[in-house]
């Protein structure tokens, strides 16, 4: 990573440290009604104190504070991101514009129907656009992130098994699973019960056919998994669990790899999640906001959330009572200026675009394979699609970790791969390029990973006290948890 | 071809051909063919010409908030929105990177979230806050699992006001049904308030939680310090929500009070409205119970040289290390609009957001006196009762039926309770904010008298 001329910015909390009036923001007129002493028409004892550890600064102060932060930081535009499971594609300024129009960014969600029918219209049409990609009859755009939608996917599966009479109690995931799946299924009531892994890193029928019982409510499977291996017994598995009363709730994370090559719904899907945030562009925004939007079958379409977006014969309504529902998963109806973005997207690349989409990861991802193999190590040799796992098992030989070959990559100037997931591959690098970039970054990021293979064999102590070039050094991580300090006090002052 | 994918054709079979293939779809022959598709059923690409202009027509078709006179709020609140706000959201280096894992090269984004984390945790009066949640709602729903967590499980009854946003209350039921908690609900006395003793008799002691809002869904302000005292009674945990955040700027957190988890909805700090997303869920709580606390954290250590840095920790709590035990299944959170809350509020200032808070306390008394003085059909529904900014109207008719009449008289008069069911009139809630100027509040005024 380049050099940069900040490496490092004061909290805001010590700026002012005369703790003198200053401006950042010049508020309304405030005399154009009557004054008001709050201790005459509030309790005094709920009123807060003045907090002279809350300090005022001048605009510039606030643009220069935040200025210098964003220069240490790492960005999609500023190279390869190639996080597995994270799909760090490029964030189109178009979609940018157009989630600020005041039309649309200063709605309230509470306004009369008449004055929100543009608002429902988009929601209406990036519902069925996503019906379409994904082959399945019914959608939900509430969901925040992908977590929070395979929660409104279980919750459904929950509710239709109750509607049966059914109570179940597990449910079922692959030992490479993303740790939100098993996290989900606690959250909604079940237990999670994990299926090892067949040698090729895809799920073992035989294995399957005995976990699967009377007692599973779901099967979740990400799609190719997160070794980016398609599921080739898709069909099959999708057969046995739904012979046996369970329902397949696929985790759409890993959608980028099969848009206009393949439908969730004839892969047996009643429930899929769908990151907004990876497959359709939308910002990462440093951890969110995302948006999880469900697609589900015919089997769960009744017990969509509410409110749901009708189009009726007087244009576009919202149905909040619905006793087969699973209710409300969240205030109002979804994120939905990351929804404008996406629909954007979607309009944007039309259905030849959002092939070539996928066609241009899942090459890019074969390229990578291809001229890192040897070099790295591969343990499942499984054809992959849009992203492909490597591990650390040629480098251990001479120490050096899988968060050493990260940590050298930053001097690079690339972003590291998701390392240590999926929890099957040791010491592993998992590696998403996604399409945007140009061949030739991809190429430069593969002759970095080469450099620091041969690094790793030529001199590993460089490689393991990397970062040697970025704003501060290898961060003790350990530390922070030991030690937890998770806000600024005043005792800090001194 | 389209500008947002990298390779040409030219590029792609210079790459096939180095892969020893003949074309993209053997790439894709592990799919099995009972699942493939040629194609989808969608329209073409687009210019962006087109885009804006279609995408554009469905946002002229809505009425955006600004061009009427508004008092719209109900946990939704318009405020001043500095310009420095959208220029730092703007910037590549923040909404295009991903959650600071390597914080070596993150350092921008972590320093943030400590920030934001200090921020609300002076603001509600607790040691410790999160990264952010979802929005008020999940926030709710996080703080009767982290209570229920906190009594480790023994207690599963949860306590809450029916003064908190009905739609808080909606999916809360959603999440609580799977997670074997039972929700009661207390209703508020004649003067919109709590009665503690209403919520002693409630918990019993059963209840691993008793959640209240203040300001409440009403718009009243609640007595935290009584009603802390009658939760710990019981032996609860006591939660406070917050809807309006600008209240924090004048109203004391609950953490002052011995509220043991303060948590909501923070869109009030720089965060647009956006048709109700994406908001910013807030969390706080006191630092003995930080590790059941829900989502992400930064914290401050040193780098190898001894130098500050910060990184993301305890993630011992998430599921990508714990998985079915973490204590939430959040990983995606609501970043950037924690950034926009950090820029928000630093802009503006203590000593500006207590100003701020003082102003929309000022025209909402200011209203309420004008509309006492209107009298008629027109009547504050808790005259009595200490409200911030923020109170429930009732008029000749429903609450739907006046603001479409109030709406048609070039007025956008609030949130009509009509359709949220609970325990008080049908009337509009009126939401006053430092951005309704004298004007709006002579149309208000002119548009009541005019239906009196």
């Amino acid at each position: 990573m380049k050099r940069r001329a900040v490496r490092s910015e004061p909290l805001f909390f010590e700026r002012n440290s005369r703790r003198v009036r200053r401006q950042g923001y010049l508020l309304p007129n405030l005399d154009d009604v009557p004054q008001v002493e709050p201790s005459e028409v509030l309790p005094p004892e709920l009123l807060r104190e003045p907090d002279p550890h809350f300090p005022d600064v001048s605009e510039m102060e606030v643009v220069q504070h935040f200025h210098r932060l964003s220069q240490l930081n790492y960005a999609v535009d500023e190279g390869l991101y190639p996080l597995g499971s994270c799909t760090m594609k490029y964030n189109p300024r178009l979609n940018e514009q157009i989630a600020r129009l005041p039309g649309l960014a200063s709605l309230h969600p509470l306004q009369p129907l008449s004055q929100i029918q543009g608002a429902l219209r988009l929601i209406w049409e990036l519902e069925e656009a996503l019906k379409t990609i994904t082959g399945m009859p019914g959608a939900t755009l509430q969901p925040a992130a992908g977590a929070h939608g395979e929660l409104t996917g279980i919750l459904m599966i929950r509710k239709a098994l109750e509607v049966r009479g059914e109570q179940r109690e597990i449910v079922l995931a692959p030992d490479s699973a993303h740790g939100t799946n098993p996290a989900t299924a606690t959250f909604a009531g079940y237990r999670a019960q994990e299926i090892p892994s067949a040698d090729d890193g895809t799920v073992d029928l035989e294995v399957l056919d005995r976990m699967m019982n009377e007692t599973v409510a779901a099967l979740m499977l990400t799609v190719p998994n997160t070794l980016g291996v398609f599921e080739h017994q898709i069909l099959e598995i999708a057969d046995l669990v739904h012979s046996r009363g369970g329902f397949i709730y696929l985790d759409g994370a890993n959608l980028n790899a099969f848009v206009g090559r393949a439908l969730p719904g004839l892969m047996g899907a009643d429930a899929m999640h769908i990151n907004l945030h990876k497959t359709f562009s939308t910002p990462h925004g440093g951890g969110g906001p995302g948006a999880g939007p469900v697609t589900v079958s015919e089997a769960l379409l009744p017990h969509l959330p509410v409110p749901k977006v009708i189009r009726g014969d007087g244009g576009f309504e919202l149905q909040w009572d619905d006793p087969a529902s699973i209710g409300q998963m969240r205030a109002f109806y979804g994120n939905f200026l990351i929804l404008v973005r996406a629909l954007s997207y979607i309009w944007s690349l039309g259905a030849d675009g959002l092939r070539s989409m996928s066609e241009v990861a899942v090459l890019y991802a074969n390229l990578i394979r291809h001229r890192l193999r040897g070099a790295y190590h591969l343990k499942f040799n499984a054809p992959s699609l849009h992203e492909v796992v490597f591990d650390d098992s040629f480098q251990m030989r001479y120490e050096v970790h899988n968060v050493d070959i990260a940590k050298r990559l930053l001097d690079y100037g690339f972003h590291p791969p998701t390392m240590s997931f999926p929890l099957i591959v040791h010491g592993a690098l998992m590696i998403e390029p996604a399409e945007s970039v140009s061949p030739e970054e991809i190429e430069a990021f593969c002759d970095a990973m080469l450099a620091i293979a041969k690094e790793a064999e030529m001199d590993p102590g460089l490689v393991r006290s990397a970062p040697h070039d970025t704003p501060v050094g290898r961060v003790d991580e350990v530390r922070a948890a030991r030690n937890l300090k998770v806000t600024w006090t005043p005792e800090d002052e001194t | 071809m389209h500008p947002w994918v990298g390779a040409g054709p030219e590029d792609q079979r210079h790459i096939l051909s180095e892969l020893g293939l003949n074309s993209i779809d053997e790439l894709f022959a592990s799919i099995p063919p009972g699942v493939c598709v040629d194609g989808i059923e969608l329209p073409p690409a687009r210019d962006e010409d087109w885009i804006r202009r279609c995408l554009g027509d469905m946002a002229s078709t809505n009425v955006a908030m600004d061009s009427m006179a508004c008092f719209l709020g109900a946990g939704v609140y318009r405020h001043v929105q500095p310009s420095v706000v959208d220029a730092v959201l703007s910037r590549a280096e923040f909404f295009t990177s991903y959650t600071p894992y390597q914080p070596e090269i993150s350092q921008g984004t972590l320093q943030v979230i400590f920030e934001f984390q200090t921020l609300i945790s002076r603001l509600t009066g607790l040691d410790t806050a999160n990264a952010s949640l979802y929005d008020g709602a999940t926030a709710l729903v996080e703080a009767v699992l982290f209570s229920h967590r906190v009594l480790r499980g023994k207690r599963d009854l949860a306590v809450v006001a029916e003064t908190i946003h009905p739609m808080y209350r909606r999916v809360l039921d959603t999440y609580t049904e799977a997670a074997g908690v039972e929700v009661t609900v207390v209703a508020p006395g004649v003067d919109g308030r709590l009665d503690p003793d209403a919520i002693r008799e409630a918990a019993g002691d059963r209840a691993c939680c008793v959640a209240v809002q203040s300001p409440n869904f009403l718009g009243i302000v609640e007595d935290l310090p009584q009603i802390a005292t009658a939760i710990h009674d019981s032996g609860a945990v006591a939660v406070e929500v917050v809807t309006e955040a600008v209240s924090l700027g004048l109203l004391a957190g609950g953490g002052n009070f011995g509220f043991d988890v303060v948590c909501g909805e923070a869109q009030s700090f720089g965060v647009a409205p956006g048709f109700g997303g994406p908001h910013l869920g807030f969390f706080a709580c006191a630092s003995k119970n930080l590790r059941q606390m829900p989502g992400r954290l930064a914290g401050e250590t040193v780098d190898k040289n001894g130098d500050r840095a910060f990184c993301l920790t305890l993630s011992t709590r998430e599921q990508h290390i714990r998985r079915s035990k973490a204590t939430s299944n959040i990983c995606t959170n609501q970043g950037l609009m924690a950034l926009a809350a950090t820029v928000w509020l630093e802009a503006i200032g203590g000593s500006g957001l207590r100003e701020l808070a003082i102003s929309c306390l000022a025209r909402a008394e200011e209203l309420k006196r004008r509309i006492t003085a209107v009298g008629g059909p027109w009547q504050l529904a808790y005259s009595q009762s200490p409200t911030f900014n923020e109170f429930l109207l009732i008029g000749p008719g429903s609450g739907t039926e006046l603001v479409k009449r109030l709406a048609s008289e070039g007025v956008l008069a609030g949130v009509p309770t009509t359709d949220w069911g609970g325990s008080w009139p049908d009337g509009v809630l009126v939401a006053v904010t430092e951005r309704n100027s004298a004007d709006d509040l002579d149309a208000l005024i002119g548009a009541l008298e005019t239906l009196s």
